[in-house]
């Protein structure tokens, strides 16, 4: 099972080496490491969304609502910094944490204690949290002239050579690594998606796990929520919008099952760095940005026929011991 | 009108504890429809004119004629997500055959075989290869909304002759819309094929036990197979009558619809996990959308606004009847 994971992910990888390799064919200044830093910079957020809608698909959920969870607390946050200038960022990233813990709880409750299937609530708190960001604002934009220097520059600011933002994006790519491979929690969350009704078996209360996950995402939401306002300087309702769909692609084309169970922290950073690298290049290589929907449309298809043709010969495993019980 | 055959369009159900609370949840839908009729006559006075209440329908007839399909999908346990992408991509090609000089019966056929063809491409995707329907239509919806940006770029197609503006626009009598009209006959099809045909008891089998289904002699495949190509199909019919009613195509077209569209289906009492649900509620919930949108319309509230409204009648219709179960249970 792992050699087999660990297999899928060295796979996508190549696929974005050849990407990579095919790109600079045409612009050779792609493959270019300052270049590439760049990319990676670019795809951050969505790296960190990705690994937040990992942890709620791994348990056989979906949390629709992580791209309007960015928007409210974008919002949020950035009239607060336009309102009061002297709080300072750290405190303000909590409180964006804060505000996304929240609405990812109210999410995670809804599930686990009324049982309402995943997608019907957050269906629901997708419309509810952006139009809540209308009320709040009244329709209005918070510019660039509104928010501080410091709010604008924290993430742009370079540590060893590497802007603030990529470093958020490597801190928590490390620590939802920690989570997934080397806690009890991350543990459960794997059993739930195998095997729902053995989790049970296995002393794990399923309920709160769902809980805690959609608290996880909703958390990454918030912080999210900070980055994109703080990366695009513009906070409005339109921000991220249909921006969940781009978040579950990124972990579809990263190997993660939509049925549960299967995937890894690598598979999602690779997948939201395979549709970051095409949004990134297709400008250089003069392909007009209209073709980005259409080539991660057909990625997102590729990647689940590649993905289903492996998750069959482990089915079929699973069929031949069936067949041999009966 | 939709009320009293209620019981009566039931009896299809085998166990009776499931039926009451089947019928108990169209009762629902139907007092909350008739509190949001009263709430909007008297917060506006020009809720009640017949002229207004026509408007109204536009509201859902298009989005309902998908619901239809998509009910019958979501009850055999598959979601099609790439409806709207499929009216952008079906609009785009008959916006293109409007370019190439094509007339009115042309361009409709074109809108509603582009939609077939969309949903079987889908239906083959999830049937001959076995792929999970949620992640397949995501990727279609990128890929069909992407090839209308493709062709359209930031251009609209305008242009449209005069005569094709009557399925958007034109009245078959007095204040009766074509849309409306067409969505009623839409209504008694889809509710004559899920209630009372042997196609439809197959829809509920799979739902309720795919496997089942497979080994009592149901061609799983092949049935959802034909969902999708219906659910395509009423896209290309919403895309035609959409592109009518605007005139003109832009790759934008009809953004957002799907989760409208689901959220009209789940609203009308089908589970999202497959094998139950009626054709009535989602008529019901689809007036119900309608109402309320048209009525805070009316008050001047902002389309952002209704939807949390909708959003929050999506969640509370779903979370009343599980909070009212587990209070009469604790007792």
């Amino acid at each position: 099972m792992k050699a087999f994971l660990k297999y899928r992910e060295i796979w996508l990888f190549a696929a974005i080496v050849l990407l990579i390799g095919l790109i600079s064919t045409r612009f050779p200044a792609f493959a270019d490491p300052g270049n590439l830093r760049q990319v990676f910079n670019d795809t951050s957020i969505l790296m960190i969304l990705a690994l937040g809608q990992m942890v709620v698909i791994l348990t056989r959920s979906i949390d629709l609502s992580m791209a309007s969870n960015l928007c409210f607390t974008g919002m949020v946050v950035a009239m607060l910094n336009a309102a009061h200038p002297a709080i300072p960022i750290p405190l303000l990233i909590v409180i964006a944490l804060l505000i996304g813990l929240v609405l990812g709880a109210i999410n995670g409750l809804l599930v686990w204690r009324l049982n309402i299937p995943s997608i019907v609530v957050t269906l629901g708190t997708l419309t509810i949290y952006r139009g809540a960001t209308f009320v709040l604002s009244g329709g209005a934009w918070v510019n660039a002239d509104k928010m501080s220097p410091d709010f604008i520059g924290f993430q742009r600011a370079a540590f060893l050579g590497i802007p603030v933002l990529s470093w958020i994006a490597i801190l928590v790519i490390a620590l939802f690594f920690v989570l997934m491979t080397r806690t009890a929690l991350g543990r459960s969350i794997y059993a739930i998606g195998v095997n729902p009704t053995a989790s049970v078996y296995a002393g794990i209360d399923v309920g709160r796990t769902k809980f805690i996950v959609f608290c996880i995402s909703g958390m990454i939401g918030g912080l999210s929520g900070y980055l994109w306002i703080s990366r695009y300087v513009i906070a409005s309702v339109e921000v991220a919008n249909g921006y969940e769909l781009n978040i579950i692609a990124a972990c579809v084309i990263g190997g993660i099952s939509i049925a549960g169970g299967i995937g890894s922290v690598g598979g999602a950073v690779l997948g939201a760095l395979f549709l970051g690298i095409i949004s990134n290049a297709l400008p250089v290589i003069n392909i007009s940005p209209f073709w980005q929907m259409a080539i991660s449309g057909s990625a997102i298809i590729l990647a689940v026929v590649l993905n289903a043709r492996g998750e069959r010969q482990q089915g079929r495993i699973i069929l031949r011991k069936v067949e041999a019980v009966t | 009108m939709t009320d009293s055959p209620a019981p009566r369009h039931i009896p299809d159900r085998l166990d009776k504890p499931f039926r009451s609370a089947i019928f108990s949840w169209e009762a629902l839908l139907v007092v909350v429809a008739i509190a949001i009729f009263a709430i909007n006559s008297f917060a506006s006075p020009y809720f009640l004119d017949p002229y207004s209440l026509s408007d109204l329908t536009f509201n859902f007839t298009e989005k309902g004629l998908i619901a239809f399909a998509m009910a019958l999908l979501i009850i055999s346990g598959e979601i099609d997500l790439s409806v709207a992408a499929i009216i952008a991509l079906a609009s785009t090609m008959t916006g293109m055959a409007v370019q190439a000089g094509a007339d009115t019966p042309v361009l409709v056929l074109i809108g509603i075989v582009v939609g077939l063809g969309c949903g079987a491409f889908n239906g083959l995707l999830v049937t001959r290869l076995g792929l999970p329907s949620i992640v397949v239509t995501i990727g279609t919806m990128s890929l069909f909304r992407g090839i209308a940006f493709i062709i359209l770029g930031d251009q609209a197609y305008k242009g449209y002759p005069e005569n094709f503006a009557f399925f958007g626009q034109g009245y078959v009598w007095w204040v009766v819309s074509f849309e409306l009209v067409l969505f009623l006959i839409a209504a008694v099809a889809y509710w004559f094929l899920l209630h009372r045909t042997i196609f439809g008891r197959r829809v509920f089998a799979i739902g309720n036990n795919p496997i089942a289904a497979q080994f009592s002699g149901v061609r799983v495949g092949r049935t959802k197979f034909i969902l999708f190509c219906l659910t395509g199909l009423m896209s290309g019919i919403a895309s035609v009558l959409i592109t009518s009613r605007l005139g003109s195509t832009r790759p934008s077209i009809a953004q957002g619809y799907e989760l409208e569209v689901i959220t009209m289906v789940v609203l009308g009492g089908v589970s999202i996990l497959g094998g139950a649900g009626s054709i009535l509620g989602v008529v019901l919930a689809a007036f119900i959308m309608g109402l309320v949108t048209f009525g805070l319309g009316l008050l001047n509230v902002p389309g952002i606004v209704m939807s949390i409204f909708i959003g929050l009648l999506l969640i509370i219709v779903i979370a009343l009847p599980i909070v009212w179960r587990r209070l009469r249970g604790g007792r």
